[in-house]
């Protein structure tokens, strides 16, 4: 596809056929030569041609084909005019990444590092078929849909000031219980408080590189060698059905006939379907929020049970990066209240913004860029500059560039393994197969895509940090 | 044409590579017959289902507006049976479909068992998508799926 370099790290295509807007890229050319190689930008020329988008389809730097959206795509509508689609949130709805500091440093816990991994791994559940510790009913699976984080800590997982230090304050208050199908509810029941499989994780990590001070020390973090826990997972079976459900209204109610992919099925933001889909979406964030809750006071018992004390062990942030929100956004020079979707893109409010705690106000809001298997991860901070830039966002990950089939293909989960401790790396894993399906060589480099991030001005670097201890579902 | 390269006779399904998911062709003689196979196929992304016992039975009724949808709502049963009821596909039986009023139904009844420590899992299939979704006629029928893994 045609495009047009506007800056080394942002690249157009212009307003051409159906688009009602352009796309805009941000990418270097190293990344770009991924981008191209599958249906990325054919996707965000295809989210350009929706009704009521405002200003630009944008695609982060990490971003790939996804289905009718591609993963890494950020698109808001106008809320009378435009349309919400679960294509543009994804079926794991609220999947995020909450991260913990901890007071310990990497030589507190060399030695007892197994052992800390272990009980972590007997606590949280994870993996394919794992089912929950606690039976729910679906009386109390309703009230963790309407309150999502606030039910976790009212039930004593965590602490309130986690709530404060949560996207949304740990609960959307859209949240449509009733615009959630009982088959969600059956699959969401069995699930509450397991992390999956897949790319989801839960890592003990260090701080291995500090870029600035000053927002670092904002967010907890004091030095290299600092120990931090990072827990990545979504809504698992239940916000999968949500997508699901709503594809098949919203494709029976308006049809497919006209779009180029039956995957961007949509709805008007204010019509019946559309706002069921948006209140059943919330409840799904709701129940995803939750689940990171009790997986992070688990690891805080763990934590308090093998080194004596969880002091100290606050949360630095939660994100959302599948999820639909209305924000306000400057379009065309006045402020607009718009339906952002953000899919594989994390928010990146910048200092200011009324939605970042008190906590955070002046630096930003902490943005948490996991990598892949074994390599760093990044904590960032929103900038001002991303409002105009990308409807205040920026990327997610990694990103898959090479298939699962061909990861398994090529590597061994032992080998990994051994590979990993050679490294100092420790990894527990329910599936040597997912081990190898994850190997950090399938993923796009993540120091490449922060780079840009940063360069390009969707979020500032703060510190850099790699694992000590990986658990995989 | 979706089909890529010849196939060995009484072959049910090809797994296709795909960068971050599943993606699978299947086949049959008739409609019913490809649509039972794409169900084993979706099983087989999770579990080895020539390995699982039929102790099990579950009757599935879907219906679906298209043939694709019907797929995706056939398909996605593998899913909700196993997440909801462990129950883990081993074979497909009486598969009917049926054109109603603005549309199909589909009926089958699916033989397995209830996931235990005899049974090994190695993938999560998380939902079936309309994504490269193709069912084509040409000689038997082949359908091809993308699944969100």
């Amino acid at each position: 596809m045609e495009l047009r370099k506007i800056t080394d790290n942002s690249w157009e295509i212009p307003k051409q056929g159906d688009m009602k807007v352009p796309a805009l890229i941000y990418s270097s050319a190293k990344l770009l030569e991924d981008i191209r190689r599958d249906m990325t930008l054919v996707q965000a020329r295809n989210v350009a041609c929706l009704p009521g988008i405002e200003r630009m389809s944008y695609v982060m730097p990490d971003a790939h084909q996804g289905y009718g959206f591609p993963i890494g795509g950020v698109a808001a509508f106008d809320l009378d005019e435009g349309i919400i689609s679960p294509g543009g949130v994804g079926y794991d709805i609220n999947c995020g990444v909450r991260l913990l500091k901890t007071e310990y440093t990497e030589t507190d816990v060399t030695a007892k590092r197994k052992e800390l991994l272990a009980e972590i791994f007997k606590e949280v559940p994870a993996g394919v078929g794992k089912g929950g510790v606690t039976k729910l009913s679906r009386g109390v699976l309703a009230d963790i849909l309407v309150k999502g984080a606030e039910w976790a800590v009212e039930n004593g997982y965590g602490r309130s000031d986690d709530l404060e230090r949560t996207e949304e304050y740990g609960r959307m208050m859209d949240a449509a219980v009733d615009a959630v199908s009982d088959r969600a509810m059956e699959r969401g029941i069995p699930q509450l408080g397991t992390l999956g499989s897949g790319n989801h994780f839960l890592e003990i990590q260090k701080v291995q590189e500090i870029y600035d001070e000053a927002a670092a020390r904002a967010f907890g973090l004091r030095a290299a060698g600092q120990v931090l826990v990072m827990i990545h997972c979504g809504s698992r079976g239940l916000g999968h059905q949500v997508a699901t459900d709503h594809i098949e209204t919203m494709g029976n109610v308006f049809g497919a006939k006209g779009l180029p992919d039956r995957e961007l099925v949509n709805a008007p933001f204010k019509s019946p379907q559309g706002q069921r889909y948006y209140g059943s979406m919330c409840a799904a964030v709701n129940y995803a929020f939750a689940n990171r809750q009790m997986i992070a006071h688990w690891v805080r018992d763990v934590f308090a049970r093998v080194l004596g004390s969880a002091k100290g062990m606050d949360q630095v942030y939660d994100v959302c990066h599948n999820v639909a929100k209305v924000e306000e956004h400057e379009v065309g020079g006045r402020s607009r209240r718009l339906i952002v979707h953000r899919k594989g893109a994390t928010r990146s409010f910048g200092p200011g913004r009324p939605e970042i705690p008190e906590c955070y106000r002046t630096v930003g809001q902490p943005v948490l860029i996991p990598g892949s298997m074994g390599t760093a991860s990044f904590l960032l901070a929103g900038t001002k500059e991303a409002e105009a830039l990308s409807f205040s966002s920026t990327a997610h990950g990694a990103g898959r560039v090479m298939s699962r089939h061909e990861a398994l293909r090529r590597f061994r989960g032992e080998k990994i393994r051994d590979d990993l401790a050679r490294r100092g790396i420790e990894l527990k894993s329910t599936s040597w197969k997912g081990v190898a399906e994850e190997a950090s060589e399938a993923y796009k480099d993540v120091d490449e895509v922060v780079r840009v991030s940063h360069e390009v001005g969707l979020a500032r670097l703060v510190a850099k940090v790699v694992p000590i201890g990986v658990m995989k579902g | 044409m979706v089909r890529e390269g010849a196939r060995p006779a009484m072959e049910r399904y090809r797994i296709l590579p795909h960068t971050a998911d599943g993606k699978f062709q299947a086949f049959g003689a008739t409609l019913e017959e490809a649509f039972g196979n794409a169900a084993l196929a979706t099983a087989s992304l999770m579990w080895d289902w020539a390995k699982v016992e039929p102790r099990v039975r579950h009757f599935v009724h879907v219906n679906g507006n298209d043939r694709e949808q019907l797929l995706v709502k056939f398909l996605g049963e593998v899913i909700y049976l196993f997440e909801t009821k462990r129950f883990l596909l081993g074979k497909v039986d009486g598969l009917r479909i049926r054109p109603e009023y603005a549309g199909f139904n589909l009926e089958a009844l699916f033989g397995g068992d209830v996931l235990s420590e005899r049974h090994e899992l190695h993938g999560d299939v998380k939902a079936v998508t309309y994504h490269d979704l193709k069912i084509e006629e040409c000689g038997g029928f082949t359908v091809q799926v993308v699944v969100d893994m």
